[in-house]
């Protein structure tokens, strides 16, 4: 019986501290691999399953007991961590480790969490270095936890900067080439590119995090005590210069046009894995900075700027679209097509309204794990065929059965078919941007409607000439996915589905995060 | 009466000096290469009681202060020095002759750097400089038959004597125009002027040239890149930490004890001091070959953030009142950074020492596969330069927060966003490094052994990157000591 209380007192502990464990254990599994020899590939891998599997099982348990009656920031702890001298006395709270999870962040940590356990799961065939490729994949995903559930904006740009720091060695090391007729675009170019515009867009928040803080001169980094003073200590003038810095900053992340052009090569040269977490949690991050620390400080600020991100998230829409239709290479498409349905999400957080805001979040939800899904399946199809070139791709159904269903169940949500996924979320950012903005509201809703349509267009004709119509001889030997992709691909279609014709729970979660934000842009306005 | 128990690191680890001279004339050749323990234990020995003695006060007539600033600079020193002395180890064993000079030599060279961050007058810190600076000529030219390593030397001494000349010259115009050297009554005297006469001003430019020379900063810096190259690698690990953290330390002590009533003054030119040397040192650094060199620019750059801390010393308001100024977190920044630097930097080094020792290389295509031959070596280089770059989890980045958010809070936005942007240019170049460690391949696999000591350092030195990047509170409870101690006998003078 000892040994029972004894798990219970184990469990208790854990449920004390489980937003720290949610970004400590990825990190912990990086520590205890660092010290596997590099040999023992079989405990590296069932190290990491396991770390995924109880990090997943965590990120789940968060969102099922996140209480959306009672709304707010729950989980909530504050840790100190290093005290701030200056006028408002000996800031012993100035910088806090101060977690915490809202209707938004629940929604992302679940699909961090569902992200991080199907993307280990697929990258059990990685070869070279397997160990450093999971020390990274860690390092990287407790980067993307710790954002998602910090509350002080120096923590929020450690773990943001986190996340962005082993992207060059995942990419540059493990990543592919792309070879085009005229040109190549090597993984080391790829990889240079997506760091550095990454941290560039850092310089601007950084900068406007350091002006926010002295702005406010509470002495405090946390963005619940800023937010409490942001009415009168941020004025409006100071929000209108400082808050366009943070929605490019972040937006740069988020895939914003024009600042978009890291992201398709990116997506493409990353490994399966890094591709699904990058372009599926990872894009969210932006989305979710501008949210987290733009509109909930200065709300006066986004209602200056919101008209052009709209504008822009429609640029996003039409030119992904577009220029996907013109890609000849697997990972292209789908890394275009990030470009177009991250438009959705900025389209539907401008609308400042609470569907618009609903629509974006869960369409930030609903693009992860339809992104992971097709990147998962575009990593199956090139492991086989060792080519992602449209062209010569031809007629694979026949040989991989399963495999085409699951892309063709990935390429109907992204189109927004009714019963998945995408559907539900862009429904309501349609409406959002509607019911926002007069005329232009409806002249970009329409917009964006178009986009969809363009969606169709691409995502149809690649269905239709990749895996239909009669297969070439060389394709001849192919197979149909293992078991284990099977398990990757069935925990994301099952989640398509789930929030396609159930999408209730979700909203409710989300609403009760997005309510307070709205709320208080209205009484700011 | 003077207390000479003040003085007791100071006079031990002269004595350490001298007794590794003198062990060194009477010991056996094959047992030489044991004096470097002497040398790294001594240090422990002193360190060990500069962190226990009772250190506040005055030595002859105010010449030497000793207070928690004192204090924190000497640990800072003894336990750079002796980082530096156990990175010499391997090097000095098999490139080097006569290893008891070297590390006498070295530690005359610690001396100085530790009496600097005490002197309270000008031309005592002048002789201090010079102590450290001497010996610094003969250690850049130790490799007697290797041509780079003399050709550093002669530009190193050339160009160092200039700059002395320099700094005497502008402390013969203060004290031509206040009448005393000393910083506290400088304080005084200038706060009784109405205005600054041009021979003041004079002053001013040749001392901050002076010491822009030791700090290499731009457009002082043309020797570093030539001396870095041909200098002992161990040596060029002290040059980049130890010697400029020394002039650092004497322009913090001068400039908020001394300048600190005309500090207004200053301010413009360390501004632009702070700004082109940031972005000259970043942009050269694109463009090395060598990793001597370009680890030479990228500290020429950080000297550039550090010099920025310095130039946000004063409000930047002069109407501004004291009381809504940042001083003291620019204080906290400027050391923190400081420590930061040292620690990442010394690491850095001792990886390219490792290789170096190895393979006889030092472009930086000679670490092409280094995760395959030494992960160990290729695991701490690149976190330091990661940490260099000022990347999480890592103490650059800490520290950079810190430094950069003070200076920002003294009104220097537009300082602190080209600092930023210049981090983004540095994080180029460290990732071309990056990437000949993890994805290029090189010809020759052969694993490199690395000695037990060695990997002992480079854990060590990890081990303090990591934890002063996650949990940096203690480091910063010590530092908050050092300037509390310059502060507060010296707001009233700027009020």
């Amino acid at each position: 019986m000892v040994g029972v209380l004894e798990v219970l007192e184990v469990l208790k502990i854990i449920d004390s501290s489980i937003l720290l464990c949610l970004f400590g254990l990825p990190m912990l599994g990086a520590t205890i691999l660092l010290f596997i020899p590099a040999a023992a590939l079989k405990i590296i891998k069932i190290v990491a399953v396991a770390f995924s599997l109880v990090v997943a099982v965590l990120a789940i348990y968060i969102f099922v007991s996140f209480d959306e009656t009672l709304g707010g920031i729950q989980f909530q702890r504050i840790y100190g961590w290093l005290p701030l001298p200056g006028p408002w006395g000996s800031g012993d709270d100035a910088i806090t480790l101060s977690l915490g999870i809202d209707g938004v962040s629940a929604t992302m940590v679940l699909l961090t969490g569902i992200v991080m356990l199907t993307g280990t799961l697929i990258s059990w065939n990685v070869k070279e270095s397997t160990k450093d490729f999971f020390i990274l994949y860690f390092v990287l995903l407790s980067g993307v936890f710790g954002v998602f559930v910090t509350f002080d904006l120096f923590f929020f740009f450690l773990f943001y900067e986190l996340s962005v720091l082993p992207m060059y060695l995942l990419i540059g090391k493990w990543g592919s080439t792309s070879k085009f007729k005229s040109f190549v675009r090597t993984k080391e170019y790829s990889a240079m590119k997506l760091t550095l515009v990454l941290v560039a867009g850092s310089v601007l928040i950084w900068v406007a995090i350091i002006a926010i803080f002295f702005q406010a001169g509470i002495g405090s980094f946390s963005v619940i005590e800023i937010q409490k003073v942001s009415e009168t200590a941020l004025s409006p003038t100071f929000q209108n210069i400082f808050f366009p810095l943070l929605m490019i900053g972040f937006g740069i992340l988020a895939g914003l046009w024009p600042f978009h052009t890291w992201s398709p090569d990116g997506h493409v040269a990353a490994p399966t894995a890094v591709s699904m977490v990058h372009a599926g949690v990872l894009m969210k991050l932006g989305a979710f900075g501008i949210i987290r620390i733009g509109i909930v400080l200065m709300p006066n600020g986004a209602e200056t700027w919101m008209p052009l991100l709209i504008v822009l998230g429609a640029v996003n829409v039409i030119y992904g679209a577009v220029s996907a239709m013109g890609q000849t290479d697997l990972k292209y498409v789908i890394g275009y097509s990030s470009v177009s349905h991250m438009g959705y999400v900025l389209m539907g957080m401008a609308t400042l309204n609470v569907l618009g805001m609903n629509g974006a979040v869960l369409q930030m939800f609903s693009h992860g794990i339809m992104t992971a899904l097709f990147f998962a399946v575009a990593g199956m199809i090139y492991d086989r065929t060792h080519t992602r070139d449209t062209l010569e791709l031809r007629g694979m159904a026949k040989k991989m059965g399963v495999i085409s269903v699951m892309f063709t169940i990935a390429g109907l949500t992204s189109l927004g078919l009714p019963g998945m996924s995408g559907f539900v979320a862009e429904l309501l950012v349609f409406i959002g941007v509607f019911q926002s903005y007069g005329h232009l509201g409806i002249i970009l809703g329409s917009a964006a409607v178009i986009g969809a349509a363009l969606t169709a267009v691409y995502i149809l004709r690649l269905i239709a000439s990749v895996f239909f119509g009669s297969t070439p001889e060389m394709w001849e030997n192919q197979t149909d996915s293992r078991p284990r992709e099977l398990l990757v691909a069935g925990i994301l279609v099952a989640i398509i589905f789930s929030v396609g014709l159930w999408p209730f729970p979700y909203i409710e979660v989300i609403e009760s995060g997005v309510n307070p934000i709205v709320a208080a842009i209205s009484g700011a306005g | 009466m003077n207390d000479f128990s003040l003085l007791l690191p100071e006079f031990l680890v002269a004595g350490l000096a001298f007794f590794i001279l003198a062990l060194d004339l009477f010991i056996k050749e094959n047992w030489k290469r044991y004096l470097v323990w002497v040398a790294f234990f001594g240090l422990a020995v002193i360190l060990f009681v500069s962190l226990f003695i009772e250190s506040e006060g005055q030595l002859y007539d105010g010449l030497l202060e000793f207070d928690e600033f004192t204090k924190f600079f000497r640990i800072f020193f003894l336990i750079i020095g002796g980082v530096t002395v156990i990175i010499s180890r391997e090097y000095v064993d098999s490139r080097l002759k006569y290893p008891g000079e070297y590390y006498g030599i070295l530690l005359f060279t610690l001396l100085g750097a530790m009496l600097l961050a005490s002197s309270a007058e000008l031309l005592t810190a002048y002789i201090n400089l010079e102590l450290l600076s001497f010996g610094l000529y003969v250690l850049v030219g130790y490799e007697r038959y290797n041509p780079k390593s003399n050709e550093a030397s002669v530009k190193y001494i050339l160009l160092g004597a200039f700059s002395s000349a320099l700094i005497l010259f502008g402390i013969s115009q203060i004290y031509g125009l206040l009448g005393t050297t000393r910083f506290d009554e400088m304080s005084v005297a200038f706060s009784s002027l109405s205005s600054i006469s041009p021979g003041m001003a004079v002053g001013f430019v040749l001392i901050v040239s002076g010491l822009g020379f030791k700090l290499a900063a731009v457009p002082f810096h043309m020797w570093a890149p030539d001396v870095y190259e041909g200098a002992p690698l161990p040596i060029t690990a002290w040059l980049s930490v130890g010697s400029k953290a020394a002039a650092l330390a004497l322009a913090i002590r001068l400039f908020s004890e001394g300048f600190i009533s005309v500090f207004g003054e200053l301010q413009p030119i360390l501004i632009v001091i702070a700004a082109i040397t940031m972005v000259i040192g970043n942009l050269l650094a694109l463009v090395q070959k060598n990793i001597k060199r370009l680890l030479a620019y990228s500290s020429i750059g950080h000297v550039g953030y550090l010099l920025m801390g310095l130039a946000a010393l004063g409000p930047i308001a002069k109407t501004g009142s004291v009381a809504e100024t940042f001083t003291n977190l620019v204080y906290n920044g400027l050391l923190f950074h400081m420590v930061s630097y040292g620690f990442t930097t010394m690491a850095a080094f001792l990886c390219v020492i490792t290789v170096y020792n190895k393979t006889g290389r030092d472009d930086i295509s000679a670490f092409a596969g280094l995760s395959k031959r030494q992960p160990l070596v290729a695991l701490v280089f690149v976190c330091a330069l990661f940490s260099l770059a000022g990347l999480p989890i890592f103490v650059g980045f800490a520290s950079k927060f810190y430094l950069f958010n003070a200076v920002g809070g003294q009104g220097l936005l537009w300082l602190v966003a080209l600092a930023i942007v210049m981090s983004l240019i540095s994080l180029y170049y460290y990732l071309t490094i990056a990437r000949q460690l993890y994805i290029e391949n090189s010809e020759d696999d052969a694993p490199i052994e690395v000695s037990f000591v060695t990997k002992l350092t480079l854990g060590g030195l990890f081990g303090v990157m990591i934890i002063l990047g996650i949990y940096p509170a203690f480091l910063l409870e010590a530092i908050q000591r050092a300037p509390d101690a310059l502060i507060s006998g010296n707001l009233l003078s700027l009020v």
